[in-house]
């Protein structure tokens, strides 16, 4: 019983880091129409900054905040030097081009870091089990996730629904050309939600550093699940993703941990323990699968445009 | 139809010219190293060109494409480990089973369109790559080492270097004549036709996704056949074959070609292997030069090398 609740909260907490990462991919997607596959070098880049400013400052806080402006700083410098050239191009030139930034940020951080991962240390204050239940204890760094994702997730929708930019930001998403045409500064406005969706995936990336390594790479697995999650989700729909996000971060982490079990009541033990695996990995495209099979705009699709 | 002269045919000709002539390069010279690398690039060519075929005349965005490489290839190297090493048996069974397996994802990936068809193949092959991640039987995540390459009962030896260069260009040939027959036929007219226009092609009366979904299991199996001939080439199958930026440098090499013309994937996968060759010679970090290389291929230079080679010829 214990470690269901344990390994619910793991979900919640992978899915709402998922949904950091897919909200910025889906703001970007939603808005500019650009399909994005080196915000998964974002997330490992805000990983990256986090390691470097935590070991230079000291101090694990003011580490984060550092490399978060610095992802920032980058997604905005990226959007400026090349990526804004490519709104409007057919999808299938905004892959490849933005593979070839992958190509680049990996070799790029293999150049100044070097092959082998980083760690991020956590600070003692955040390594302590917290009680939540009687009897239950969870890692207090993975509660501040959930408590600092869930934050990020209200301020985000606060700032979509209820202020002036988010207003313009909703109005570009159903109608680029009209807003452009009423005096909107469009490209500044790219250019602002390209930075916020980049700073939301380095958000994602330090928070994850302590958890696994600080490696090359680590956003491409991460940034197909994103994928898959907006997918899941209805594109350019952010509460769509918030409920993908934290579906799939619950199915996979359940899968992983108790599926193998199950299968092992059903099959023998050696077909279970190659089944398992395999199995678990596959999860979520299966569902994504599904779901596209019977719902091909994804579960909530954006109004139409 | 009688071919024209210009820029990019002749590109194409010269190309296939220096293709079927270079054993001859590599026994003068006595470089070896050339011809394993062309070997290399030839498969990865055939499997370029079957890409091509739906994303170009199609215009189906795989993102999934490298599942049949290794498809292709772990019927190969599963059937050489259970003891069946003739090529008679591997070879056909590499193609049906891509061909099954594309018959399954089609049908159920056609539902979709634009970035989702992008994405639901993606999805795809990764559950593909999973699954052969989780052979423990055949390696796993390690991969499978094919001991024995597929035996012709004597007819041709792949074990031969310059007789498996042959073999794998005459298959890219074979390919490439395919792909030309298939587009230009009625068929493949009413796949361009529905590419461009599908309403308009359903509103004559053709079933789309009939002609899109025979068009991606032809291009899948073509890809098991690229798969079989990469796991004799390498002697060795993994799951990294089946990695979704593999998939990724498939759609470069046909985009950086030029997409929607015959040669263009070959011209495609030449530069772009050569390229990665060239520069890991000199340098660790290739993407470093790569990857800015494609995004200004992308921003300047749209239709591809063939592309360039069309608009030189108009001036």
């Amino acid at each position: 019983m214990y470690l269901v609740v344990e390994q619910l909260l793991n979900g919640l907490q992978f899915g709402l880091l998922l949904f950091l990462l897919a909200a910025g991919l889906t703001l970007v997607f939603g808005i500019m129409d650009f399909v994005n596959l080196a915000h998964g070098s974002l997330y490992m880049m805000g990983a990256y900054f986090a390691a470097t400013f935590v070991a230079w400052t000291g101090s694990f806080v003011l580490g984060a905040l550092l490399a978060l402006g610095a992802t920032l700083l980058l997604g905005i410098a990226l959007e400026y030097v090349a990526l804004r050239h490519l709104y409007g191009r057919d999808h299938l030139d905004q892959v490849l081009a933005t593979f070839g930034l992958i190509l680049f940020f990996n070799d790029a951080v293999r150049l100044i870091w070097g092959p082998a991962g980083l760690a991020l240390p956590l600070p003692t204050w955040l390594t302590v089990p917290v009680q939540i239940i009687p009897g239950v204890y969870y890692p207090a760094y993975r509660l501040m996730i959930i408590v600092v994702a869930l934050a990020v997730a209200a301020l985000l929708y606060l700032v979509v629904m209820r202020t002036r930019v988010g207003m313009l930001i909703r109005a570009g998403a159903s109608n680029r050309e009209m807003i452009g045409a009423l005096g909107i500064n469009i490209k500044l406005l790219f250019t602002l939600v390209f930075g916020l969706g980049a700073a939301l995936a380095g958000l994602a990336g330090l928070m994850q550093a302590p958890i696994l390594t600080v490696q090359i790479g680590m956003g491409e697995n991460i940034l197909i699940l994103a994928f898959v999650i907006i997918v899941i989700g209805g594109i350019g729909s952010i509460r769509g993703v918030f409920m993908a996000a934290i579906f799939v971060g619950i199915i996979d982490t359940m899968g992983r941990a108790f599926l193998p079990d199950l299968l092992r009541k059903v099959l023998s033990g050696a077909a279970a323990s190659t089944a398992a695996p395999a199995l678990s990995s596959m999860l979520i495209y299966l569902l994504m699968a599904i779901i596209l099979v019977l719902r091909p705009e994804g579960l909530f699709p954006a109004a139409k445009r | 139809m009688k071919p024209k002269l210009n820029a990019s045919n002749a590109v194409a000709a010269l190309m296939c010219a220096a293709l079927i002539l270079l054993p001859v390069y590599s026994a003068a010279t006595g470089n070896i190293f050339i011809l394993t690398l062309f070997t290399r690039i030839v498969i990865f060519a055939l499997a370029a060109a079957s890409l091509n075929l739906i994303m170009g005349y199609g215009g189906m965005m795989s993102f999934g494409h490298a599942a049949y490489l290794g498809i292709g290839g772990y019927a190969v190297g599963i059937l050489a480990a259970e003891g069946i090493g003739s090529g008679f048996i591997q070879w056909p069974v590499a193609l049906v089973v891509s061909a099954l397996f594309a018959l399954l994802i089609g049908a159920l990936s056609l539902r979709t369109r634009g970035v989702y068809f992008i994405m639901i193949t993606l999805a795809f092959a990764q559950m593909a790559y999973y699954v052969a991640s989780a052979l423990s039987r055949y390696g796993g995540d390690d991969g499978l080492t094919v001991y024995k390459r597929s035996d012709f009962a004597g007819l041709i030896n792949l074990s031969d270097r310059n007789q498996f260069y042959y073999l794998c260009l005459a298959c890219l040939f074979g390919g490439l004549y395919l792909i030309w027959r298939i587009v230009n036929s009625r068929f493949g007219l009413v796949v361009q036709g529905v590419r461009s226009n599908e309403q308009r092609m359903q509103a004559i009366g053709f079933h789309a996704n009939r002609y899109r979904l025979v068009c991606f299991v032809i291009s899948g199996t073509i890809c098991g056949l690229a798969g079989a001939l990469l796991a004799n080439n390498t002697d060795f199958v993994s799951p990294a074959v089946m990695y979704w930026t593999r998939s990724g440098d498939l759609m470069v090499m046909v985009i950086l070609g030029g997409m929607g013309s015959l040669f263009g994937p070959v011209i495609g996968a030449i530069v772009y292997l050569l390229l990665e060759e060239l520069l890991s010679q000199f340098t660790e970090y290739s993407g470093l030069i790569l990857g800015p290389v494609l995004l200004l291929i992308v921003l300047f230079a749209r239709g591809g090398i063939m592309g360039l080679l069309g608009r030189m010829r108009r001036g």
